[in-house]
């Protein structure tokens, strides 16, 4: 089974736990406003890659995630857009009993997000906005079918991480962040929350790409702001 | 016999007997008196009143030192282990005594190395030699340098000048002796000198051949090195004829030995050896009989530490340019386990990484902890934590080394190992293997100047190169290569010995030893790549009017060394076992054995400068990538796969080290500090399990180093690690900045 791998990364230690073997997918349903990897949009940049191929490669490393605790991350792009290799990748490293992880914003149809489920250890959750509105602005699509991930989830007993990006003037709304904290509370399986300060890293991918980046005013969150974020969701749990 | 008399009696009362008290035997003593430590560093003091006030005063002239170049320098007297008297820098202050010369940081002259580098340096900083010293070295002492050229070939002097032989010792001392300094705290001159006596032995030889002459000679050097040593001691107002009874007296009895050794040598690389868990022991006892405190016994180890921040050579300009920083490699290794099983870690291998926090990060001494996956998980937590906050450690892999060398090896210089007064090796420098490849392309000429430096064979012709045909030239280049260098390095060796004997290190090792031919190379990765360029690109070649090959297109994609890529990680490693198999045919210089290291240190940038482009597509004078790590750039798989390739290196056929430096931003480790630190301690226990000897690891920000470009001042003790040892980084050149800067710096997050 072949899928589009947009890059490797052998050194992840911020996308689970331990050392990771990265993988990323290319293509992405997703336009977000604030994105640092535009050019993993478009699947056919990807290099076509099988299913066993990959594998092969992540068991190269495993005296590193054996030592570390670490494993696969699937990340991209939008891991899910690719589901049924996703699905492949994501069984052949169970069946090598490599912990598995995915990066994802949730974006899928529930039937698939179930079955992938079956063979994930840790989801990586982007949660871009609860509010309804600014999430479709910032992102293009709808926050519904990432609030079912996340509520199959726990249905299922997949720890979860979340991750949500704090952008100025978008995402710093203090009601905004206290009904995600409130979204938040019931979910046992929620293992941790981040907060990562918004960046402009990407920027120069956007126009490299001839694509319009709409946040060149927006400037980084300020400490203070930060703080205070981490401070409502994380007594959330 | 020592047992029983009084001086004895006392220094070693509460040790556990063994073979020590009647050998000289340190592994032994060590082993019976080990206390291995698996706690954590919650015990560790801060730095004493005394402590800061002193280390202010060496920061000042540190300040002063690194404003003027140096701050003094002796012009009249050779340096040698009497020539001065005692020195001081606050003598009230000074727990641990002892300077090089009569002045803190004031340099000496040793000029039996070599009379004209001596000249050359003392002219580049705006001093002038003595008219007398000049005279007698011009006209009646001959010295090392001087014999080194009287005998070396047309092919020696064109191989080094054009580069492909390069960094060679021959007029500068040759250092990589490691002398057993614990032996004088153990045992007192008395004993040392009574032992090498008997190793004398004047019984009537059956014939007086030259080896017996040579070593007979030896020996008496030795001896009398041991009584200038224990004068030396006199001096500063101690008795180091008998053993140190103490914590406080075996640390100024070690580095006393030490002392002599760096009054007497000015060695490129001066390691200390292992001493911190031998010290441990008198630690130990000291603490039990109530007679030190904890506070007391780490002011001890950061006074010695200062000590040992301080040692300087005088060298010239063009060493600076290939070593800068002003390195001494005072290398301390640290850890490991013994060979039955137990750790070597102890409270003192906590104390003495605990400097870098009493008294800040420093590049000196050349802190290496040999790595165990068995070593206790709190001190491998502990070095990584220091690691983050100092980048100032580099790691050996112990298990690795272990059953080459034993449980008592040192590193001599950055990654060489050597049983601790029983070995020592004869330092080669390095061969330019990337000019191998030119000159295996250009039949033997130089890309550069089109000199022909090597054999006169038949050039590539063709338009594009050929894997096949390059390899089997690249072989043949490597034939001559390997039979030229061991040859030089014969000269040098043979003269060094004659001229320039280092018999204060020597007299602190057994009478027999093993001897290895150290030789190195560089450009491991530019080699790797160009030969994968060749066999999975295309390269056209790019010819000058005299049909010189002086450029490379390369048309296509080839696989790049670093991402754990199977092919042509086996090209690099083919190429440095058939380099070593080369060089292990060669008869040598007193039976020595021969070893490989892939180790550039800082000299990366200047072996780049000297080498025309290559067929990797590095442009010319590019600099090298350092030891063996991959090129700048073209490993794109990331940290683990870069470690990966080089982890596969053989240590087997580089039994002289394989350096690998390693660079990442703190966000790359983890989000937390807890999780930073476990994942540097995988990062180590995932490389050292497969396979990889060395690694110095960086933990910094490219903004940090930006700014300390612009602004040094407000940055005098930011160390960063480069290939084999550390340097502060406001002392390199800015060339070499850059070089760090732009060097493939981890930093996804």
């Amino acid at each position: 089974m072949q899928g589009f791998v947009h890059s490797i990364e052998t050194g992840g230690m911020t996308d689970g736990p331990g050392i990771r073997y990265v993988v990323f997918l290319s293509g992405c349903p997703l336009r977000c406003l604030y994105c640092h990897n535009p050019d993993t949009w478009n699947m056919g940049s990807g290099e076509p890659t099988t299913v066993s191929e990959l594998i092969k490669d992540v068991k190269k490393y495993k005296n590193f995630h054996k030592v570390s605790g670490g494993g696969l991350t699937i990340s991209g792009g939008e891991p899910l857009l690719q589901s049924k290799f996703l699905l492949e990748l994501l069984k052949a490293a169970k069946a090598e009993g490599i912990h598995t992880a995915l990066d994802t914003s949730g974006y899928a149809k529930p039937e698939i997000v179930a079955e992938i489920l079956d063979y994930t250890d840790l989801i990586l959750l982007d949660i871009k906005s609860i509010n309804p509105k600014i999430y479709s602005d910032l992102t293009g699509v709808e926050i519904s079918p990432t609030l079912n991930t996340l509520e199959q989830a726990r249905k299922k007993g997949v720890d979860v991480w979340i991750r949500y990006v704090l952008v100025p003037g978008i995402t710093d709304n203090t009601e905004d962040i206290q009904a995600l904290a409130d979204h938040l509370r019931p979910y046992p399986n929620i293992k941790r929350i981040q907060v990562l300060p918004f960046h402009k890293m990407g920027e120069h991918k956007w126009e490299a790409l001839g694509l319009g980046y709409k946040l060149h005013q927006t400037q980084p969150p300020t400490e203070k702001s930060l703080q205070s974020t981490r401070k409502t969701l994380l007594n959330a749990d | 016999m020592y047992k029983k008399e009084e001086n004895f009696v006392k220094a070693w009362e509460g040790f556990n007997e063994g073979a020590w008290m009647v050998e000289v035997n340190v592994r032994d003593f060590i082993q019976k008196n080990l206390l291995p430590y698996h706690g954590d560093d919650a015990f560790l003091r801060p730095a004493t009143q005394r402590t800061l006030k002193l280390w202010d005063e060496i920061s000042e002239l540190v300040k002063e030192e690194t404003e003027k170049g140096i701050l003094d320098v002796e012009t009249k007297k050779p340096s040698a282990i009497n020539t001065f008297g005692a020195g001081y820098i606050n003598r009230d202050l000074e727990q641990i005594v002892g300077l090089q010369t009569d002045a803190p940081l004031k340099r000496g002259i040793m000029p039996n190395g070599g009379i004209r580098v001596i000249n050359s340096a003392l002219n580049y900083y705006g001093y002038k030699l003595d008219p007398d010293t000049d005279e007698i070295y011009n006209k009646y002492r001959k010295t090392h340098n001087e014999g080194v050229f009287d005998v070396y070939t047309d092919e020696m002097r064109a191989a080094r000048s054009s580069g492909i032989i390069t960094g060679l010792p021959d007029a500068y001392g040759r250092g990589r002796i490691i002398g057993d300094y614990r032996r004088v705290a153990l045992y007192g001159t008395t004993f040392l000198i009574a032992d090498k006596q008997a190793e004398l032995c004047n019984e009537e030889p059956p014939s007086m051949f030259e080896e017996t002459m040579r070593l007979r000679e030896e020996l008496s050097e030795q001896i009398r090195a041991l009584k200038q040593l224990e004068e030396m001691g006199k001096g500063y107002g101690f008795d180091i004829s008998r053993p140190a009874q103490n914590a406080k007296e075996a640390i100024q009895w070690l580095y006393f030995g030490y002392l002599a050794a760096i009054k007497q040598t000015d060695g490129a690389a001066m390691s200390l050896g292992r001493v911190s868990t031998f010290l441990d022991a008198y630690i130990q006892r000291d603490l039990a009989r109530g007679t030190l405190t904890e506070d007391e016994a780490q002011e001890l180890i950061d006074h010695f530490t200062m000590k040992l921040r301080i040692v300087r050579f005088l060298r010239t300009n063009e060493y600076n340019q290939l070593f800068s920083g002003d390195p001494a490699w005072v290398t301390e290794v640290i850890g490991g386990m013994s060979e039955c099983g137990r750790t070597l870690v102890t409270k003192t291998s906590y104390r003495v990484l605990h400097t870098l926090y009493n008294l800040g990060a420093a590049p000196e001494p050349n802190l290496t902890v040999v790595w165990s996956q068995n070593l206790p998980e709190n001190f491998k937590k502990y070095c990584a934590k220091c690691s983050i906050d100092t980048s100032s450690i580099q790691y050996e892999n112990d298990d690795l080394m272990r059953p080459y060398w034993g449980d008592d090896y040192s590193i001599a210089c950055c990654v060489s190992a050597m049983r601790t007064g029983k070995q020592l090796q004869f330092f080669g420098a390095r061969a330019n293997l990337v000019k191998a490849l030119t000159y295996a392309i250009n039949g033997g000429r130089d890309e550069i100047t089109g000199k022909q430096v090597g054999p006169e064979f038949a050039p590539c012709t063709g338009e594009y190169l050929d894997y096949e045909e390059v390899s089997r030239k690249f072989e043949q280049t490597m034939d001559w290569l390997a039979r030229l260098y061991i040859n030089t390095l014969s000269v040098i060796h043979y003269m060094h010995d004659k001229y320039n004997y280092e018999s204060m290190m020597l007299a602190l090792h057994d009478k027999h030893i093993l001897r290895t031919q150290a030789c190195g190379i560089a450009g491991l990765s530019i080699v790797a790549d160009s030969l994968s360029a060749m066999k999975h690109a295309k390269v056209r070649t790019i010819r000058n009017a005299d049909g010189l090959v002086v450029d490379y297109e390369i048309e296509g994609e080839y696989p790049a060394f670093g991402n754990n890529d199977e092919e042509v990680d086996k090209i690099a490693s083919d190429v440095v076992k058939s380099f070593m198999t080369k060089l292990a045919k060669q008869p040598t210089y007193r039976n020595s054995v021969p070893t490989l290291s892939v180790l550039t240190i800082t000299s990366n940038v200047v072996y780049g400068r000297v080498t025309g482009a290559t067929p990797d597509g590095r442009k010319a004078g590019a600099p090298f990538a350092p030891g063996a790590n991959p090129m700048h750039g073209r490993d794109v798989k990331g940290a683990v796969a870069s470690l990966a390739s080089v982890a596969k290196l053989p240590y087997t056929h580089s039994q002289d080290g394989i350096s690998y430096t390693f660079s990442i931003v703190p966000k790359a480790l983890g989000k937390t500090e807890k999780e930073r630190e476990a994942n540097l301690v995988g990062l180590m226990d995932g490389y050292f399990a497969e396979g990889g000897h060395h690694i110095n690891i960086n933990v910094f920000d490219r903004e940090t180093l930006l700014d300390a470009m612009e602004h040094p001042e407000k940055y005098p003790q930011l160390t960063v690690r480069v290939s084999g040892y550390a340097v502060n980084f406001i002392k390199l050149t800015k060339e070499q900045q850059m070089d760090i800067i732009e060097r493939t710096l981890f930093e996804r997050f």
